[in-house]
């Protein structure tokens, strides 16, 4: 049986992937996937423990885990296209005004 | 027995009276004004007399009859209650209060007919009657002090009732700042008195006191508190260093100035030194500084009084010298004819100023004697009333200024602390007296008219306030006859009636006229009256037959005459030494220092600190996402860091 930290150490590595590409790319587009890439990390941790610690909650989690990144997927993608529309750019540095 | 069960009656009706006009008032018409002022202060009259009647059936062991109403304050072992007691002295003085109040008051309903702060003046008058009934009532220290501070406000408010006047507020201003360095020392004698007996109550700090031995030492600490409350009187009546308030005080309306700064308020300071003789009576330096305050005061301000133009400032200086003859009165021991001077000089002089202020209203309101002249024959009800109330002021034989005032110049030269300088002070000051005062009468009602007699309209004053020149004429004339009897070799009523309150004194003042009634008769109208008489002969022949002789004489003696029309340049020094060093303290250090720098500079300086923190902080908030991204992600690991720092 593959031991548990092989597990956290790949969710541990996509989680530092998908924050690099969300502080460092300017495409709007890639920083969304950049956040779905942490949320599926956090995912395969919960799954992980689940098994591993014999208990259902985890799994239970990754299920609302999936929902919500559904529903943020609908309404991000929203805004992206609004952006783009306004914009006609998905740069992300361009979206700046919420500021003093 | 109701009014000497329920004593809080008396002070309570005027206060009552206050409250309504003030508060109730501003849709009254004049009338209902009137019967709420003169309606109070009238009912506290006639429970005085009723009081009277009352005291007169007590046995002489209940008196002073004293009466705790409630527990005011007590704090560890100090306790003072709101208690009232009645004995001879507070009869005296309730009677000149109330009775004298009421008359002044029905004046004032004629004199300030025109005045558009009617009601707030008769709201302040009710509430001066309210304070100074509390202060004569009083049976401990504390409760009278209440009184005290609270006639020093009603004159305060009073002086400056024309309050859009400068000089007036001014005057008002230095009233109340002048009479605050005598409360001090006043608050300060009592704290020590609280040390010392450990209670404010008449009853036991007199008790206490009687028991010790008089001091020899002049630095006793019974000395200590005697001095500390002879600043208080001297601040309230007007005595040096502390006198400077009082002419001043004459900007205020003139019922006032006979109230407060002739009748009742400034005779607060002889009744509290008397109220206290027994403390006095065991320091006889201090009893030595209150006769020596009053005789110089006396002559000090006589002298004044002698080149003032102003009519009301005559009888403001005239006020402050007979002040001067009560303190030297008690402080020669002759407690009682210290009071009774007190009582005739309310009389008499009230009646001088309603008087004044008849002729004032006459006149349109002119104050300078040099434009007035020849008045007698337009307003001859003022001038009458005027002519008795001077002849009782100079001390001619029959009116009542004359057994008051001589009865104490009578214990200055022969009392227990008699002394032939103050006595030679003393004499020479009724000369003076009779001199500015007939001055003022010859000035003002004889002569030729020195007015414009086309424009200015003449006129007697009406009923209202004649009445009570002629009841207070009545009084002045025959005031002082309880003291009849001196002249026969008997007893004054008057000082027989007050002698339970006086018991301390070793030797009684009228001694000399039990032992001769002859001898004292020759006291009597011996050097007083011949300097009294000189006086007013020599303001006849140079007001009258001579009426180009003031001014010659002024001019020969010019650094004379500019010294004594300065007023000793009192002011100005005052105003070098103290007022202008302070001034420029509490505007350069105090406020432009301290509180520009120090207070100002804390308070904007944490508010400058924290507004330019906040515009550095300003800036993180840049509205780039991925910064805020940084942000989280470095919050996240931070802790993370501490949940497993901390679970390690």
């Amino acid at each position: 049986m593959v031991p548990i930290s092989y597990y956290i150490t790949l969710s541990a590595i996509l989680f530092g992937l998908g924050v690099a590409g969300f502080v460092f790319k300017r495409n709007i587009i890639t920083i969304f996937m950049a956040i779905e890439l942490m949320l599926n990390a956090v995912n395969l941790a919960f799954v992980a423990f689940s098994r591993a610690l014999g208990q259902l909650q985890g799994q239970v989690f990754v299920f609302f885990v999936i929902v919500v990144a559904a529903a943020e997927a609908a309404v991000g993608l929203g805004i992206v296209i609004l952006i783009a529309r306004n914009r006609k750019s998905l740069n992300v540095e361009r979206v700046n005004l919420l500021k003093l | 027995m109701l009014v000497l069960q329920h004593l809080w009656i008396i002070p309570l009706l005027p206060m009552l009276g206050a409250a309504a006009n003030g508060m109730f008032g501003k849709r009254w018409a004049r009338t209902e004004t009137n019967a709420v002022a003169l309606g109070s202060t009238g009912l506290a009259f006639l429970a005085t007399c009723e009081l009277l009647r009352e005291f007169r059936l007590l046995s002489a062991g209940q008196i002073p009859w004293t009466h705790s109403y409630f527990t005011w304050i007590t704090a560890g072992t100090f306790r003072a209650d709101y208690a009232l007691q009645v004995d001879q002295l507070t009869l005296v003085m309730l009677l000149v209060v109330t009775g004298v109040g009421w008359l002044i008051h029905l004046y004032s309903t004629g004199y300030m007919a025109d005045d558009t702060g009617y009601r707030r003046f008769f709201s302040y008058l009710n509430l001066f009657m309210f304070f100074m009934l509390t202060l004569v009532l009083a049976a401990n220290y504390l409760v009278l002090f209440v009184g005290w501070e609270g006639v020093g406000l009603c004159s305060y408010l009073l002086v400056g009732f024309w309050f859009l006047k400068k000089t007036a507020t001014d005057a008002g201003n230095k009233a109340f700042w002048v009479n605050r360095i005598g409360d001090f020392g006043f608050l300060l004698g009592l704290f020590l008195m609280f040390r010392e007996f450990g209670s404010l109550d008449f009853a036991s700090v007199f008790g206490r006191a009687a028991t010790m031995p008089s001091e020899t030492a002049a630095h006793g600490v019974l000395t200590a508190i005697c001095l500390l409350l002879l600043a208080g009187a001297t601040g309230k009546s007007a005595q040096i260093p502390l006198y400077v308030w009082l002419p001043d005080a004459m900007e205020g309306p003139t019922p006032v100035s006979a109230l407060i700064h002739a009748a009742t308020m400034v005779a607060a300071g002889v009744y509290m030194v008397a109220r206290s003789n027994v403390l006095f009576l065991h320091a006889p330096a201090a009893m030595k500084a209150v006769a020596v305050i009053g005789c110089v005061t006396a002559l000090f301000a006589a002298t004044i009084a002698v080149v003032q133009t102003d009519i009301k400032k005559v009888l403001a200086y005239s006020t402050i010298s007979q002040l001067g003859y009560m303190f030297l009165g008690c402080g020669v021991g002759a407690f009682g004819a210290g009071i009774f001077h007190l009582m005739t000089h309310a009389f008499f002089k009230a009646l001088l100023f309603l008087g004044a202020g008849s002729v004032m209203h006459a006149m349109s309101g002119e104050q300078d004697m040099r434009r007035m002249g020849g008045l007698r024959k337009a307003i001859p009800w003022t001038y009458g009333t005027m002519v008795a109330a001077a002849l009782a002021l100079s001390g001619a034989p029959g009116f009542s200024g004359f057994f008051s005032k001589d009865e104490i110049l009578v214990a200055v030269r022969s009392g227990p602390y008699a002394s032939s300088l103050l006595y030679a002070i003393g004499v020479l000051t009724a000369g003076l007296t009779a001199f500015y005062i007939f001055r003022l009468i010859f000035l003002t009602f004889h002569g030729a008219p020195r007015y414009d007699e086309h424009h200015q309209h003449v006129h007697e004053s009406p009923a209202n306030m004649l009445f009570p020149l002629v009841v207070l004429g009545t009084l002045s004339v025959g005031g002082g006859w309880f003291a009849a009897p001196l002249l026969v070799g008997g007893a004054n009523y008057f000082d027989k009636f007050l002698a339970p309150v006086f018991s301390g004194v070793r030797v009684a003042p009228a001694a000399e006229a039990a032992s001769g009634g002859a001898a004292f008769l020759a006291a009597l109208l011996g050097a007083p009256v011949i300097a009294g008489l000189a006086g007013f002969l020599l303001a006849w022949w140079f007001y009258i037959r001579r009426p180009d002789l003031p001014q010659r004489v002024a001019a020969s003696l010019d650094g004379l005459y500019t010294l004594v029309a300065g007023k000793y340049f009192v002011d100005e020094l005052y105003a070098f030494v103290i007022v202008r060093p302070l001034l420029w303290i509490s505007t350069q250090v105090l406020w432009h220092g301290i509180d520009e720098h120090v207070i100002d500079g804390t308070v904007n300086g944490v508010a400058h600190d924290l507004d330019a923190s906040g515009d550095r902080l300003r800036h993180l908030n840049s509205g780039n996402t991925r910064t805020y991204a940084v942000w989280v992600v470095l919050g996240a690991v931070a802790l993370t860091t501490v949940l497993v720092w901390a679970t390690r």
